[in-house]
């Protein structure tokens, strides 16, 4: 038999519809798969794509629409559901137990047993079947947390294909894996689809993309753009059709004419994370970041933050040398972080607006004794979200409760009251919907038109492109190229941070 | 309108049920609600009071304190030491006391900040260290003849008001003032709630951390001053299991174990909750068996409701 077979329809999802309180994730999205076939799926970041493989993988329930698994609709209550559906779902983040052995990871919740009791043998022997049908050289009872991650990411996809599954889903499998991987996992990816199993291929790497896919298709803005075979359409198209307009609608025109240099970085380095980077930023400047996963992008602008601090290197700010050993330090220096993940370390969830729009400049609205001028911090507080359209009624609300572009605004509206010099934004649009992202953008121009400097991660290179006034690529730590904006140009920076 | 409805119950649930709590209890009890019975509740729960403020401040910051009950041993052992007829001016033992419990609760929070260990393992250390501590330095006898202006600190009244409940009165008004209004307080709540995001947003957490325990230590300290005064003795082996005590009625007052959210007024409802129950149950003539079973019935109860939010 010669996969794909185009007669074979495994799987429909049809019309499905799913919104999280403030934003609409999937609006009537069509998918269709065949036996054997590799689809890929992509689009930008909160696009819809992970929404809806975890709708597929029963990992979120949705709103409106039909689920046709081989001929028949089902309706997937749970994970462990779909995986007895023959729906296998290996994860972008790891979950795996890091204290149990490579063979307990990958039969967990399935272990092989004579009347309860664990036969250990019989699935050590299993595992090495598995893993030698992959050619992977992985020795069964090594502990998990031993393993590489590409090896761990391996694991994780010999485990999803251990269970018979039909249709694999995969979330972006390579992005914490190595090239030499990365082919290991075409080649499983190949020989999974010779015995006919359908795969769902999450990714943001085009190559790879036009290289293992039989069909691509694009998802924006939780809408479904198309499907087409991958040897009827090109690299061009496909990235028109993701972004799906053009970059000016969507960015404000900069008119602001870098100044002084405001901050200037020599030979910074820390560990294995980021090694002699230097750069400056100017007045009213926005300079990109562009790098993937691990490329330390995140962790320099942290150290410029004093989170934790370099361990070599100048940070001069308005040209003068600054010792930043702690986030405190940074404030002190004009400095601002909004980091990468607001909810793991941008906001208190559980508390309200006012009390995480304030907090790092609490001492401002208080008396010299510590006590809290309590109308004067609300009123600071109001006049803040009203700029930034911060869209509560209530100031007192829970920041739990409100959609992603909402507390985005007030992590940077806790900043914005600290008046600094220099702004540093970690992924400022991740996984905001497309209204809130173009007011974060008309922010940051105003923000430059009033003279701060932003220095801007981003892995959307749409963003970097649209917002930027030069891009500096990363590549394992180091700086590869720097970009003036005369000389942007999309598939240049993607290569000077490919590995 | 239903929203609402639920709303209030689950701001007020609390309250409401400490009210229903006493309404019961002065039908089932003609006693319980007499001015000298009143009195006699609020003294009874001031000690668990004092150590469950300083107990929320602690559960606020994500952590927990296990040795309250043996840190207010100490501090009674070391304060009644200074106490004897004769010796020192009474602000002398209450100063050992405080400075006591105080540095237990420093202690506990330095190794949990700068070694970063967890506050389970820590304090459960400190437990077992100060109950040593109290018993290596008594011999494991009470001390006992206290002067008399010691004892007063227990034993009066002010305006018939008891005067360990004056001073519970104001340990609440500072502590919740002190969470509520000012710079401190909310880098507590910030601290607990997620620390990372408070560091970014220039707090020094170890700071907070250190200072919160601390207070803890102190208000164990000060509760081991006002119970060897009100018995008249310091006692090695006083004070077991009030760290549970007050763990519960911090618990019950919807503070949360994870951190970042809680108050001093649900402390003290809880606190009372505690009290009232041990009271009411006692003038009911309940066997303190059963006592024990109905206090850990409700605490489950509350931390349910509390989970329903």
């Amino acid at each position: 038999m010669n996969y794909p077979d185009y007669n074979s329809c495994i799987l429909e999802m049809q019309g499905i519809n799913k919104s999280f309180p403030g934003v609409t994730a999937l609006d009537n999205v069509w998918l269709k798969l065949y036996r054997g076939e590799i689809q890929a799926l992509i689009g930008e970041n909160g696009a819809g794509k992970s929404t809806l493989m975890n709708i597929l993988a029963g990992i979120f329930r949705y709103d409106k629409g039909h689920i046709i698994l081989k001929g028949k609709p089902v309706e997937i209550k749970n994970e462990f559901h779909a995986q007895q559906l023959g729906i296998a779902m290996v994860h972008q983040e790891l979950n795996n137990f890091p204290d149990m052995t490579v063979a307990e990871n990958i039969f967990a919740g399935r272990e092989p047993s004579n009347w309860g009791i664990l036969s250990r043998y019989k699935m050590n022997d299993l595992v090495q079947k598995i893993l030698n049908d992959f050619h992977l050289d992985i020795d069964p009872k090594r502990l998990m947390r031993k393993l590489s991650i590409s090896e761990m990411q391996l694991v994780e996809i010999a485990k999803a294909a251990s269970c018979n599954a039909d249709i694999l889903i995969m979330d972006e499998p390579t992005s914490a894996i190595s090239m030499r991987d990365a082919e290991f996992l075409f080649k499983i990816l190949n020989s999974l689809k010779e015995r006919g199993v359908s795969v769902i291929y999450i990714s943001h790497k085009m190559d790879e993309v036009f290289r293992i896919s039989d069909s691509i298709t694009i998802l924006r803005d939780g809408k479904l753009i198309s499907t087409s075979r991958a040897s009827e359409t090109n690299y061009d198209e496909l990235i028109k059709k993701m972004v799906g307009r053009e970059p000016k609608e969507l960015f404000p025109l900069r008119s602001v004419v870098p100044g002084v240099t405001v901050l200037n970085i020599n030979h910074l380095s820390r560990g294995k994370a980021f090694k002699d980077i230097s750069l400056y930023l100017r007045k009213g400047e926005v300079l990109g970041l562009a790098g993937l996963v691990g490329s330390g992008r995140t962790e320099i602008v942290e150290s410029i933050f004093g989170f934790p601090p370099a361990e070599q290197g100048i940070i001069e700010v308005m040209g003068k040398q600054v010792e930043i050993t702690s986030p405190r330090k940074a404030i002190g220096n004009g400095i601002a972080l909004v980091p990468e993940d607001r909810k793991l370390s941008g906001l208190h969830l559980l508390a309200s607006v006012l009390f995480n729009i304030t907090l790092p400049t609490l001492q401002a609205f208080a008396r010299k004794s510590g006590i809290i001028k309590q109308r004067k911090e609300k009123s600071s507080a109001v006049q803040i979200s009203q700029q930034l359209n911060v869209r509560t009624n209530n100031l007192k609300q829970a920041v739990e409760n409100l959609s992603g572009g909402n507390q985005q605004k007030i992590v940077i509206a806790k900043w914005l009251l600290a008046q600094p010099r220099i702004l540093l934004l970690d992924e400022p649009t991740r996984g905001i919907d497309i209204g809130a992202k173009s007011e974060i953008y008309q922010l940051m121009n105003k923000l430059t038109e009033k003279g701060i400097s932003i220095l801007m991660v981003s892995s959307e290179m749409n963003e970097l492109m649209g917002m930027c006034d030069r891009i500096i690529a990363l590549r394992s730590g180091q700086i590869s190229k720097e970009f003036n904006h005369s000389e942007f140009d999309q598939e240049k920076i993607l290569a000077a941070i490919m590995p | 309108m239903r929203n609402q409805a639920f709303q209030f119950l689950s701001r007020y649930g609390i309250l409401i049920a400490f009210m229903m709590l006493i309404i019961v209890m002065s039908v089932l009890s003609p006693a319980f609600l007499k001015f000298t019975n009143v009195m006699n509740i609020l003294r009874q729960t001031s000690i668990n009071g004092i150590v469950a403020v300083g107990m929320t401040f602690v559960i606020i910051l994500a952590g927990i304190d296990l040795s309250v009950g043996s840190v207010l041993a100490l501090a009674a052992v070391v304060a009644a030491s200074f106490a004897h007829p004769g010796e020192y001016p009474v602000f002398v033992p209450i100063l050992a006391g405080l400075f006591t419990g105080s540095l237990c609760g420093f202690i506990n929070g330095l190794i949990i900040a700068k070694r970063r260990i967890a506050p389970f393992i820590v304090t459960l250390g400190m437990m077992t260290i100060a109950r040593g501590a109290a018993l290596v330095y008594t011999n494991g006898r009470p001390v006992i003849e206290l002067s008399d202006s010691y004892n007063k600190i227990g034993g009066k009244y002010v305006l018939s008001i008891p005067i360990p409940v004056i001073i519970f009165i104001i340990v609440v008004f500072i502590g919740s003032f002190l969470l509520s209004k000012t710079v401190f307080g909310r880098h507590v709540y910030a601290t607990g709630g997620n620390k990372t995001a408070a560091e970014l947003s220039g707090i020094i957490t170890s700071r907070v951390i250190i200072l919160g325990y601390s207070i803890a230590g102190f208000l164990a300290g000060l509760a081991g001053i006002v119970l060897s005064s009100r018995v008249m003795s310091g006692s090695p082996s006083t004070g077991q299991g009030y760290e549970l005590d007050a763990i519960a009625a911090v618990v019950i007052g919807g503070t949360r174990l994870t951190g970042g959210v809680g108050t001093i007024f649900g402390t003290i409802i809880g606190a009372l909750i505690i009290g009232v129950m041990n009271n009411g149950l006692d003038l009911l003539n309940v066997s303190s068996y059963l006592q024990q079973i109905v206090k850990g019935l409700i605490i489950l109860l509350a931390v349910m409701i509390d989970r329903k939010k």
